[in-house]
């Protein structure tokens, strides 16, 4: 070996891969072609009844199930796919037609709610809200709301689950005797599914109806494959290594792309204020906290509220460029590029409100999405603003502390994240230790919120810019 | 806490007494309640130390166990507990009504009441679920094999007890209350929740003593002494004073003992016992009827009938299963009992929530202001029709509002139309800012308090404000049902300009989803049916040092 590496040893070196040997070159693309071939081998020749694939945001979990719906239906299987929300299905049937016009594709919708018209532009779709005409297809996708429906009908070889994790177990439950094996996609650093009313008598069983279906089924079938995808082909360079570190603290994952290759740049030089200070800073390093003086606020923090406007406006304005990768050609920032997340609905509406204000479109075709952590997850921009949960709290609830609230918020962009947040968090997290009750037999989840919390607001500290509006 | 709850929280603070939380009164109040006040045994789980039971204001039955480590004495309190309950579920039992047959149901019998159980607070509802565990599974004499047997209705009582237990997880269900929530519901009090779950401070903000405020009064109800060191207001139960426990009754018990002993003194040793549980127990007891008294006072709300009707199904069932001699509950649900309970609990809580909105002008209030529904008065009808070979009207309603609806055009909103059978389905078209706002100029609420001194700092881009502070919204609706089958809509399906209308952007009715699978179908991901893997016994907690302290 030569002295080089060993130079190197000590500082992280670009390009490796955390636990490879330095100096060998980590690649990302290989990486993850391994990593799909062992799902699709599993998937396709394991004996198994079930095979879990963990993925970490924008790591390719779509562009996955769509690859192993083509080979399971070329190799001749019955699939049935099941999908969380209708947004979700239409968006897989569309990307599998794509894929491949000649795959007959069956959508299965409620008879209130028709499928996004956009699949019209495919004759391979067939629609329909009745299961029993579409049982010819190779393929059918529906929401697991509406294979609950599903009755007294043969069951499919194979099944596709898409978000596994914010399934819950008791809809699992409604769909399982569907399929004799299936194929559970997820991530595990998002938001875990809920319930509004009280679970807490079956906490600790197996089959506790409001945890995740993934957990079910591992309190089940303890022996079944897990694989994990190994890139995350959305996040930077910048960000991979903080959201890795913060949420996925044993499966730690790496940006596909390296550092410098993805780039942010404005035509418009700065005024020298707070947003355009905090976006310089954002356009630089990835990350920007825009920090407002500590108080306590209501929800819709008027001041916040205008700050992210603001932020969104000048980002607009200043004629943002992106790089996506080394030689790349610079696409402009357009507003359907931008998010806005927030915790609550209520501040949505208000930064929906605050952006009208300044002539900003939002929520609307083309126009800046504005939106809650939970409407959020999924999707992909290349700039996101958000507001922080715990911004002018008097308390830091379990609600606000959750992981992956806050995991979702970070880990949206594929350029930059700007944070606008009242100072005085670290404090107030100090002061609300997780109180949590222990439940006994329910595993422990890692990371805890309120450190997931402490570990951003702490990478965060570096790319501060104080403003007083 | 809902923006409405903070307001009402600072409100009770500033006039120093709670606040009215409700205009109607949201759960079933029996006419003859059966009132059950519990203390427990410090230190010793599920050991009763006394009750006052019964369905008479001024003539409680007194219960009390004279020795609670001695478990032929608890036996006999539950036994003369379950003498006094069971006789009263066999009466309600009893007396049925012949309900017709529907769609999914024969011809089959209800009963025309059901017994309520009403005790002071939560942690009793706790506490009857623990004495239902413990009670449900024991044998009796009956059973020639029990090594230690119980008198015979001991397992009985605890059926019916895990049932009433069991049924108070389901949102909106009034067999089995406890007083603290419904105060609380009713009232909103100048203190945390934490703090509501004491009964007699949440009295003392509810209706605080003349010449004392509610603040005095519930600081008086908690910490209050009588000079030989007692609570003024002891704890509702099941837990005890503890300087009750160490300065009275503790001696008492080791007179008691001693008593027995020496085989003299018994009686009155167990005379005092009874005296000194009583002296703890009786303002419990009449603090929850004074809260009976105070929530009468109120009109039941529209849906509640509908809603006892369910628990009256609920108290049916198990009447039946009783008498059909099915076993008793299980100690755990299994995978589908836990999935059916839970999907039943959350289309209550969703009935429950559009139910006392409907009924109540503060709770939709507070719907209104988290945007979830609408207020005002239509400003504008406009005809229009379906398309399609046969159109039907589907015309617009414009309503003036000062509430911000948080919705997406294209969102399912809707209306209670008086006399109609169901509610009538809208769609939201547009919010617009009213062009021309009139002269009531409210603020909006969704506001906050900081917006003031914002606008003082000057520097916030005006335009912001523009979006909030404005009077008025012009919303647009499109009635999409609920008019009859005729191409013109069915009289009064419409409202008419200058109607003031309330549309909802949640379901009036909502119901249950898909049906579950059976038990015996239960999928591999659930560990598949109950008792398929139960080959492999449960194994007992190893020996660790720890167990021989």
């Amino acid at each position: 070996m030569t002295s080089l590496p060993e130079a190197r040893a000590g500082a992280e070196a670009p390009g490796t891969a955390p636990g490879t040997r330095p100096g060998t070159v980590f690649d990302p693309a290989a990486e993850a072609a391994k990593a799909t071939a062992a799902i699709l081998d599993s998937t396709l020749h394991g004996t198994a009844r079930g095979v879990v694939v963990d993925s970490p945001p924008g790591a390719g979990k779509s562009t996955l199930v769509v690859r192993a719906a083509r080979e399971l239906a070329a190799a001749g299987e019955s699939l049935m796919i099941v999908a969380q929300t209708n947004a979700q299905v239409d968006d897989l049937a569309d990307r599998l037609a794509t894929a491949d016009p000649e795959l007959p594709v069956g959508r299965l919708h409620g008879a209130d709610s028709p499928p996004d018209p956009l699949l019209d532009r495919h004759e391979s779709i067939a629609k329909s809200s009745s299961v029993a005409e579409l049982r010819g297809r190779a393929v059918v996708l529906a929401t697991a709301a509406k294979w609950a429906y599903v009755k007294d009908i043969e069951p499919w070889r194979h099944a596709i689950v898409d978000e596994a994790y914010q399934m819950r177990s008791d809809a699992l439950l409604q769909v399982a005797g569907l399929f004799e094996r299936a194929l559970f996609v997820g991530d595990p650093g998002q938001l875990d599914p809920f319930s509004v009313v009280g679970a807490d008598q079956w906490a600790g069983l197996s089959y506790d109806p409001s945890a995740s279906a993934v957990v079910t089924l591992l309190a089940h079938n303890p022996g079944l494959p897990q694989h994990r995808l190994p890139v995350s082909w959305r996040l930077p360079a910048s960000a991979a290594p903080l959201v890795s570190r913060a949420f996925y603290p044993y499966t730690p994952f790496r940006s596909g792309t390296g550092p410098g290759e993805r780039r942010l740049a404005f035509g418009v030089r700065g005024d020298g204020g707070g947003p355009d200070r905090v976006l310089d800073e954002a356009a630089e390093s990835g990350w920007g906290l825009l920090e407002l003086p500590a108080r306590h606020t209501p929800r819709t923090d008027p001041e916040a509220v205008r700050a992210v406007a603001a932020v969104v406006r000048r980002l607009l304005d200043r004629g943002g460029l992106t790089y996506s990768g080394a030689d790349a050609r610079p696409a402009p920032l357009t507003a359907d590029r931008i998010a806005v997340g927030t915790a609550h609905r209520d501040q949505a509406a208000a930064v929906r409100a605050a952006l009208a204000a300044l002539g900003v479109p939002a929520s609307v075709a083309g126009g800046v999405a504005v939106d809650t952590a939970n409407r959020l997850q999924g999707r992909e921009f290349d700039v996101t603003v958000v507001l922080h949960p715990l911004s002018g709290r008097p308390d830091a609830t379990a609600f606000h502390l959750e992981t992956g609230r806050l995991c979702v918020l970070a880990s949206r962009h594929r350029h930059a994240c700007v944070v606008v947040c009242r100072a005085g968090v670290a404090d107030l997290l100090d002061e609300h230790p997780s109180s949590e009750p222990v439940q006994l037999g329910v595993t422990v989840k890692f990371p805890d919120g309120w450190e997931a919390n402490h570990a951003v607001l702490a990478h965060l500290a570096e790319h501060r810019v104080a403003w007083r509006p | 806490m809902s923006v409405l709850q903070a307001l009402a929280r600072a409100e009770a603070v500033a006039g120093g007494r709670a606040v009215p939380g409700a205009t109607v009164l949201h759960r079933r109040l029996s006419a003859r309640p059966l009132v059950l006040a519990v203390l427990t045994t410090a230190g010793e789980a599920g050991a009763p130390l006394g009750a006052l039971v019964g369905t008479e204001r001024d003539a409680p039955r007194l219960l009390v166990v004279p020795q609670p480590l001695d478990r032929d004495l608890r036996f006999a309190f539950f036994a003369e507990l379950a003498g006094i309950m069971l006789p009263l579920l066999d009466a309600y039992g009893e007396r049925t009504e012949t309900e017709p047959a529907t769609r999914n149901r024969e011809e089959s019998q209800l009963c025309s009441d059901a017994l309520q159980i009403v005790v002071p607070n939560a942690a009793t509802v706790e506490y009857v679920r623990l004495i239902g565990r413990s009670t449900r599974f024991l044998r009796t004499s009956d059973d020639p094999d029990a090594a230690y047997p119980v008198p015979a209705p001991l397992p009985l009582l605890g059926r019916w007890l895990t049932h009433y237990a069991e049924r108070a997880r389901t949102p909106g269900s009034s067999l089995l209350l406890a007083m603290t929530d419904l105060l609380a519901r009713h009232w909103t009090t100048g203190q945390s929740t934490l703090e509501d779950q004491h009964l007699g401070a949440l009295l003392g903000w509810i209706d605080p003593p003349p010449g004392t405020d509610g603040a005095a009064a519930a600081a008086r109800a908690e910490t209050g002494r009588t000079p030989d060191g007692l609570l003024v207001s002891p704890p509702a139960g099941p837990a005890t004073d503890p300087r009750f426990d160490n300065r009275l009754l503790a001696p008492a018990l080791a007179r008691f003992d001693a008593a027995r002993k020496a085989g003299s003194g018994v009686a009155r040793a167990q005379a005092e016992l009874r005296r000194l549980v009583e002296s703890q127990l009786r303002p419990v007891w009449d603090d929850v009827w004074h809260g009976l008294d105070l929530l009468r006072a109120l009109p039941e709300g529209a849906h509640v009938e509908e809603r006892w009707k369910r628990d009256r199904w609920s108290f049916t069932g198990h009447h039946d299963r009783v008498k059909a001699g099915e076993p008793p509950q299980p100690r755990r649900d299994d995978a589908i009992a836990a999935a059916q309970k839970l999907a039943g609990r959350e289309t209550a809580q969703a009935r429950l929530s559009a139910q006392e909105a409907l009924d109540d002008p503060l709770a939709m209030a507070s719907r209104r202001l988290s945007g979830e529904a609408f207020s005002g008065v239509v400003r504008g009808v406009e005809e229009a029709f379906s398309e399609g070979r046969r159109p039907m009207p589907r015309p617009l309603v414009t309503v003036k509002t000062d509430d911000l609806p948080q919705a997406e055009p294209g969102a399912r909103a809707f209306r209670a139309v008086p006399e109609a059978r169901s509610a009538q389905p809208a769609e939201l078209v547009s919010v617009d800012r009213d062009p021309e706002p009139g002269a009531g100029r409210d603020r909006n609420p969704d506001d906050g308090g900081a917006d003031r001194s914002d606008a003082a700092d000057g520097s916030g881009s005006t335009g912001a404000s523009g979006g909030r502070s404005a009077a008025g919204r012009l919303v647009t609706v499109r009635l999409t049902g609920g008019m009859g089958n005729g191409r013109v809509p069915k009289e009064g399906s419409v409202p008419v300009p200058g109607d003031l209308v309330t549309f909802t952007f949640f379901e009036h009715e909502p119901r249950g989803g898909p049906s579950l699978p059976d038990p015996e179908a239960t999928p591999w991901t659930h560990g598949g049916p109950p008792g398929a893997a139960a080959a492999v016994p449960e194994a007992p907690d190893p020996v660790t040092a720890e167990d021989h302290l």
